[in-house]
């Protein structure tokens, strides 16, 4: 009886694991993990044109956590496990997965979209060491000043587009009790930013140049008389700038009580939803006088990749070929808010199109696009310093030096015979 | 096979299929990852993948290399602060506290649980609440200080009063439980040793210090302990109240936010490192391990003499 049971119900587990099987082969279904929560519809609407011009390839949209993003991806790599297609970072993030092993490598000659995509574009999703490409990039994302339209007509005064106006605009602002930067230091990545949008029109694309050629480093006089314009604009900082942390920064912008934030387009999406009625701008920072140019500062920050062990690598391999044409890009440039990678998707929104034309003089988030190869990253020594110097404990000169030494670890050219 | 056999197979099997479910999970969820970790401690990690084996260099590089040496000795001192304070000041007034509670005054159940309420809340629930207090801005305890006079301070954006903000948040999340292991410990002195105490004309200050602190022995054994491995283990209250850099400027980084840096990177700004992440995790373990139990030996040693 017993033996009957056991041998019957070993029948229906074998059948039921054997349709199971046969039906994820037959589905063609392929599996798409993203940190991006909050872009869920988005993606599923996409992916369903997806199907429509590749039937029979169905996209499962899976989402995590992004602060947990890395680890569990990291781990299901390890274990030969993972998403079919995946969702990566670009540079420093992306050799992390490629150097392993985890991605497959996309050939210029199988996957012609690639030409769709600008030099730079493809640089960030590149392997340095062996110079291959394993992602297609999805966006830029470009640093600048956002600003309330109406509080700065209510107070009378002009957007600033110099050095000298734009700390006049400040005290302005102040003076008809309204916050000038929505920022804080509490965060340290928005001090990376806030630090790039101002320091890279003092330092021009030059320093980054010297730098990159080993003929200068962040105790240049260049760089730390940039950052000393820095403290410049403490007195326009909220009150307790210190302990003011991102959410509370967009708190303050979206609702009206300070006129700017600093930040990235990628901000331009989440501040329209949260205020649609908010009279948005896009404007590069302040040059250093007038009648001189000025950089908003840019990264790639994103792409797609196949896992090399995807059990559907051609149907992954399609669906990130897809991921490199405007039928994808431009919706999702749209819809996402943000700027494409692809040279030839233009952007039919107002405002991402104004910062599409600022990006023509765009210099690089230099610490992301150069120092995040390696520990420690020039992004954590940076951050860390930015605060320390913002909050008064450690100086220009101070914050160049830790830099400085902290990159010459592995960076040749900094170190000192 | 005898009934006595089977008997005795039987009873085996039964501690077998009891003692299973603890002993898979404790091996699958702690034994493992320990030991995966030990054997990362010694790999050198290429990305995400171990790229061979390094002997002691990880622990090298975060022992004696500018700049992980600096900063490892920077969160260690932290924690240092953080289990000292928290002895001093979490634990002193639970002691306090627990008598308070001893006396049975009036209403003294309602305070018991007052007290031991906030130990049962999520140390995420109670950082964030914390957090939205102290908000330079909106914060309730900038505005209640504001009545008085003082001026708005932001508490956990200045490099001098970030850690003591967060050590104050933990002492008032877990103040309940060291009194309570106070109060069973003084419980147990019998109400005699009291009472003779306090005809031979002991006030309250003389039965603290002379006989009721030598009798708490065993409990103040426990609470230094854990309050020792709590210390140096910190990680909920200042990743939620701080972020995983210990902002501001890394003076609220602890030995539990940088070993996670190290293995995992952040998301903006670092990289991962399984390898020198490990070795941090090991030094810790070991560290604790072997300072927990000296300083168990000595406390029992205390415990016997008075």
């Amino acid at each position: 009886m017993f033996a009957k049971t056991t041998r019957r119900l070993l029948l229906a587990a074998t059948a039921t694991f054997g349709m199971a099987m046969s039906f994820a082969a037959q589905a063609g279904e392929v599996t798409f993990w993203t940190w991006r929560q909050e872009d869920k519809a988005v993606y599923t609407d996409l992916f369903a044109a997806f199907t429509k011009s590749h039937p029979g390839i169905t996209v499962k949209f899976e989402a995590f956590p992004n602060e947990n993003y890395n680890t569990i991806v990291s781990t299901a790599l390890a274990g030969g496990k993972g998403a079919d297609v995946l969702h990566v970072r670009a540079y420093g993030g992306l050799e992390a997965m490629a150097k392993a092993g985890y991605l497959v490598p996309l050939d210029p000659a199988k996957v012609p979209e690639l030409k769709n995509l600008p030099a730079d574009a493809l640089a960030s999703e590149t392997l340095r060491a062996d110079g291959k490409i394993y992602a297609v990039s999805l966006a830029g994302q470009t640093v600048g000043i956002l600003i309330n339209k109406d509080l700065f007509a209510s107070a009378g005064v002009a957007v600033p587009t110099n050095w000298a106006d734009f700390l006049a605009a400040g005290k302005a602002l102040k003076a008809k009790g309204i916050t000038p930067i929505a920022n804080g230091t509490a965060t340290p990545w928005m001090d990376a930013v806030f630090h790039s949008a101002f320091t890279n029109p003092f330092l021009g694309p030059q320093f980054v140049t010297d730098v990159l050629a080993g003929k200068a480093n962040f105790e240049d006089k260049r760089y730390v008389d940039a950052l000393g314009h820095l403290l410049e604009l403490r007195d326009m900082l909220p009150a307790g700038f210190t302990g003011v942390d991102y959410p509370t920064a967009q708190q303050l912008f979206s609702t009206g009580r300070a006129a700017m934030f600093v930040g990235g387009s990628f901000e331009i999406g989440p501040f329209r939803r949260a205020n649609p009625k908010l009279n948005l701008d896009f404007i590069a920072p302040p040059a250093p006088a007038a009648g001189q140019p000025t950089h908003v500062s840019r990264w790639f920050d994103s792409g797609f990749a196949v896992n090399a062990k995807s059990t559907h690598s051609e149907d992954a391999m399609a669906l990130v070929r897809w991921l490199a044409t405007p039928e994808f890009a431009i919706p999702a440039a749209e819809k996402l808010g943000n700027i494409s990678s692809l040279s030839n998707a233009a952007n039919p929104d107002p405002l991402l199109g104004k910062v599409a034309e600022l990006n023509k003089t765009a210099m690089p988030y230099i610490m992301l696009v150069h120092f995040r190869y390696e520990s420690p990253t020039g992004s954590d020594l940076l951050q860390d310093g930015v605060q320390k110097m913002m909050a008064g404990t450690m100086t220009p000169a101070e914050v160049g030096k830790m830099v400085t030494d902290g990159i010459a670890k592995y960076y040749v050219p900094f170190q000192k015979k | 096979m005898t009934t006595r056999t089977v008997r005795r197979w039987r009873q085996g099997g039964w501690i077998v299929l009891l003692l299973a479910p603890a002993l898979i999970i404790l091996v699958g969820f702690v034994t493992l990852p320990l030991l995966a970790a030990l054997r990362y401690a010694f790999y050198a990690f290429d990305g995400l993948a171990p790229a061979g084996f390094v002997g002691l260099a990880n622990f090298q590089t975060i022992l004696f290399e500018a700049p992980y040496a600096a900063w490892t000795m920077r969160a260690l001192g932290h924690n240092a602060i953080v289990f000292v304070c928290l002895m001093l000041f979490q634990n002193g007034l639970a002691y306090l506290l627990a008598f308070a509670l001893l006396k049975t005054l009036p209403g003294h159940r309602l305070h018991q649980v007052i007290v031991f309420l906030p130990v049962v809340l999520s140390a995420v629930i109670v950082g964030f609440l914390w957090k939205l207090m102290l908000h330079p801005l909106f914060g309730v305890i900038n505005a209640a200080l504001g009545l008085i006079g003082i001026a708005p301070h932001p508490w956990l954006g200045d490099e001098n009063t970030a850690l003591g903000a967060i050590i104050l948040t933990n002492a008032w999340h877990w103040l309940g439980f060291p009194a309570l292991i106070f109060l069973a410990g003084m419980q147990r002195i019998g109400a005699e040793t009291l009472e003779a105490a306090r005809l031979d004309g002991a006030g309250d200050w003389v039965l603290l210090r002379r006989i009721i602190w030598p009798l708490v022995a065993p409990a103040t054994t426990i609470v230094f302990t854990l309050t020792f491995i709590g210390s140096f283990n910190w990680f909920e209250l200042p990743y939620v109240m701080a972020g995983l850099t210990g902002s501001p400027g890394g003076t609220t980084d602890v030995l539990g936010l940088y070993a996670y840096r190290l293995a995992f990177g952040s998301a903006t700004a670092g990289l991962q490192d399984f390898g020198r992440g490990s070795a941090m995790a090991v030094l810790m373990f070991v560290f604790l391990a072997v300072v927990s139990a000296v300083a168990l030996k000595f406390l029992r040693r205390r415990e016997m003499e008075i």
